[in-house]
């Protein structure tokens, strides 16, 4: 016997969501830029196909990165993913070791033992079928008591809050969770009445649920079990769990070099969907932490853009500081994603620049800018400046007079064409000066400069060009006792991957401590983030005291900054830490006698100190 | 009336009475800080484009309180949003938000 009335809300589900799954993939494809489909079939023999299906693998079925982040979590999302990939697998192998001689129906595998009481066929692979199958699926079953615990009480899985979901991911989340314990019923009375489990389903069968009339429960519970399991896959598509088929597309297109362009695009459709609303992002994003804003982190973002659209609320909401980018385990483009979707709400005309003339500057080797915030704060230029001085630098100060802004705060509201006003004009105020490298003290400039310039000389941020004068023995600096603890701005760290250079030149003034794990690419925003404009100034110097107090402890004498909007924001937030610029402190400790223009220095030492 | 011998100039008379309120009230009623603006131009001090043309951040507060909408979001169509007015802020107006309110303004309600 193959085949009994039960199966039909199971087969029915997974006719459904391999027809959707194959429909949605192929018409994703098909909606691809041309250029995109080109580099996709020119990858698709490659090596690269190799890695993405070893990553697909581990972040699929393993979930490496969740893992990494919190082990019990990793455990959870791992036990109910590859735990569920084993059963489906191990009973296909199971029932064609079976010796039957016809092709099975794709309900066959999945009621196997419905089907089958006698295994005594499979010979010596009985014994190891039964204990595997009764092994994952205890494994599937510790991952849904984690998950039904992390409803509950979330922080022992490493999570602050859990995302909250819309109706049709509820939906889908019971029938998932009815699932596996459905499937022991069922297992379970089976093997009471045949003897058909293992040391699970055998003991719970045979000792725990011996009294109940087995007889009576045994349709009942594989009509149950098929019930949810299509249940299930008619949800699926509609619900979080698309993310499962999204995301194997998404690493194998992100593998051949397919991303987040200047505009949605069909990418974008598929990264909505590989979002697993895991609700990791929530927790990473100081809105939430800080703020207890809690409604329009990426996991919600991305929701209403792929079901609705963002209202302006939500679009606006965020303070573009990527650290839900580092943290998310898909690897979503989430602030490129959100920069679009303020992209399509432009609101300031291009039209409203024609007054910018600029000024000239004299040609030098190299063009040193300040930017908006470097003149909010005179102290870093002054001191970035008698370095260079210092070690003899040929510079020229491109935005004495007046500084034109980068355009990179238009670029994170989304009004990218009243930024190209602003960056014409810089390109031809830099490629004036003639100058073979442009220095910046503002990461936020250096960004800008960086990716959106498109200039022939490079841009360094002013840590990586004193510490090439450094190492080049044209800066002679002086260690001291002092216990510095180095803020890593988000637009040089996860930015720029900035993050190496800034130390280096620290650790020869003096020690370098990092007090937390939110340091580099996981560093914590300041809060006076450009990208938002919707928290008041007592919400951004909370987060800048909530970020002070993380990233000192007892020991730190200093933090040293390398943004001088940071630098500006800590300061009006607290009192107690002494907030620098890396310049500032490089000054202090500056060898004299060695420098190469020692007049000048000795005026730097009257007038900056620490 | 008793006549001193002088009179106000008819163009420099601003009716608080008549004026077109409806840009002022729609900012304050999404910034609340718009209202905490003292007018003492710190913002116009360390303003970018301030270097450049006459904009001002503050002038431009007292346009949208005389009803003088047009001529306030012309003004705001100047700012590059760099951000330096609201650090300088002493009373912690959200210049930045405001400067978009009128840009928003001008394109949800037509002023």
């Amino acid at each position: 016997m193959k085949y009994h009335p039960f199966v039909i809300p199971f087969s029915i589900g997974l006719a459904f969501v391999i027809l959707y799954i194959v429909g949605m993939w192929t018409f994703w494809i098909i909606r691809l830029s041309r250029r995109e489909q080109k580099i996709v079939w020119k990858r698709l023999f490659s090596f690269r196909t190799i890695e993405a299906m070893w990553e697909s693998m581990m972040e699929g079925l393993f979930h490496r990165k969740i893992f990494k982040k919190h082990a019990l979590l990793g455990y959870m999302h791992m036990s109910l993913a590859f735990g569920w990939f084993m059963l489906i697998v191990l009973g296909n192998f199971e029932s064609r070791l079976y010796p039957h001689g016809n092709i099975n129906p794709p309900f066959y595998p999945i009621f196997f033992e419905f089907f089958r009481h006698d295994l005594s066929p499979l010979r010596e692979y009985e014994e190891i079928f039964t204990f595997l199958m009764d092994f994952f699926l205890l494994l599937v079953i510790s991952g849904i008591c984690l998950a039904f615990f992390k409803r509950i009480k979330s922080r022992i899985l490493g999570m602050r809050r859990t995302t909250k979901h819309i109706l049709i991911d509820r939906i889908a989340l019971t029938s998932l969770w009815f699932i596996f314990p459905l499937r022991i019923l069922a297992e379970s009375v089976t093997a009471g009445l045949y003897n058909t489990g293992h040391f699970f389903t055998n003991f719970l069968g045979q000792n725990v649920i011996y009294n109940l009339p087995l007889d009576q429960l045994y349709y009942p519970a594989w009509w149950a079990y098929s019930i949810a399991l299509g249940m299930f896959f008619v949800t699926l598509p509609f619900s979080r769990y698309m993310h499962i088929p999204a995301e194997i597309l998404l690493i194998f297109l992100r593998k051949y070099g397919v991303k987040e362009k200047e505009a949605h695009s069909t990418f974008t459709k598929i990264e909505q969907s590989a979002c697993s609303r895991c609700g990791i992002c929530i927790d990473s994003c100081q809105l939430s932490t800080d703020l207890n804003i809690n409604d329009t982190q990426p996991a919600y973002f991305i929701r209403d853009l792929r079901y609705s659209q963002p209202n302006e609320r939500m679009r606006e909401t965020c303070m573009m500081c990527m650290r839900c980018v580092e943290a998310c385990p898909v690897g979503i483009e989430i602030a490129a994603m959100r920069r679009n979707e303020r992209r399509e709400h432009q609101i300031f005309s291009s039209t409203g620049y024609e007054y910018l003339n600029g000024h000239t500057y004299p040609k030098a080797k190299v063009a040193f800018f300040a930017g908006c915030m470097g003149h909010l704060t005179p102290s870093v230029i002054k001191s970035t400046l008698k370095l260079f001085d210092a070690a003899g630098v040929d510079y020229t100060f491109i935005d004495k007079d007046g500084s034109i802004c980068c355009g990179r705060p238009l670029q994170l509201g989304g009004q990218e064409k009243a930024a190209k006003q602003l960056i014409d004009k810089n390109n031809t105020l830099i490629h004036n000066t003639g100058a073979e490298v442009l220095v910046t003290t503002c990461p936020i400039c250096a960004r800008e400069f960086k990716q959106n310039y498109h200039l022939n000389i490079p841009v360094l941020h002013h840590s990586q060009f004193l510490l090439q004068l450094a190492n080049d023995n044209k800066l002679k600096i002086n260690k001291s006792e002092l216990n510095i603890a180095y803020h890593d701005p988000c637009e040089l760290s996860r930015g720029l991957g900035i993050t190496k250079e800034p130390r280096e030149l620290l650790e020869k003034v003096g020690n370098v401590v990092d007090p937390t794990k939110q340091a580099k690419n996981n560093s914590l925003c300041c809060g006076g983030s450009l990208g938002i404009t919707n928290i008041s100034a007592d919400q951004k110097k909370a987060i800048a005291a909530s970020t002070i107090n993380q990233i000192t402890n007892s020991e730190t004498n200093v933090v040293a900054t390398a943004c001088p909007l940071c630098k500006k924001t800590f300061n009006s937030a607290q009192d107690e830490m002494p907030i620098k610029d890396i310049s500032e402190i490089l000054v202090q400790n500056l060898n004299h006698t060695d420098s190469k223009n020692p007049a000048q220095v000795k005026e730097s030492k009257v007038t900056v100190s620490v | 009336m008793v006549d001193f011998g002088f009179a106000p100039i008819e163009i420099n008379i601003h009716d608080l009475d008549k004026a077109d309120l409806r840009l002022s009230a729609w900012i304050s009623e999404r910034d609340e800080t718009f209202k905490l603006c003292i007018a003492c131009g710190s913002c116009t001090a360390t303003c970018t484009a301030g270097k450049f043309t006459k904009f001002s951040f503050r002038e431009m507060c007292h346009s949208i309180r005389r009803g003088e909408i047009s001529e306030a979001i012309a003004e705001s169509e100047k700012c590059m949003l760099c951000g330096k007015c609201t650090l300088a802020c002493p009373r912690n107006v959200n210049t930045r938000n405001i400067v978009k309110l009128v840009r928003k303004a001008n394109q949800n309600f037509k002023v």
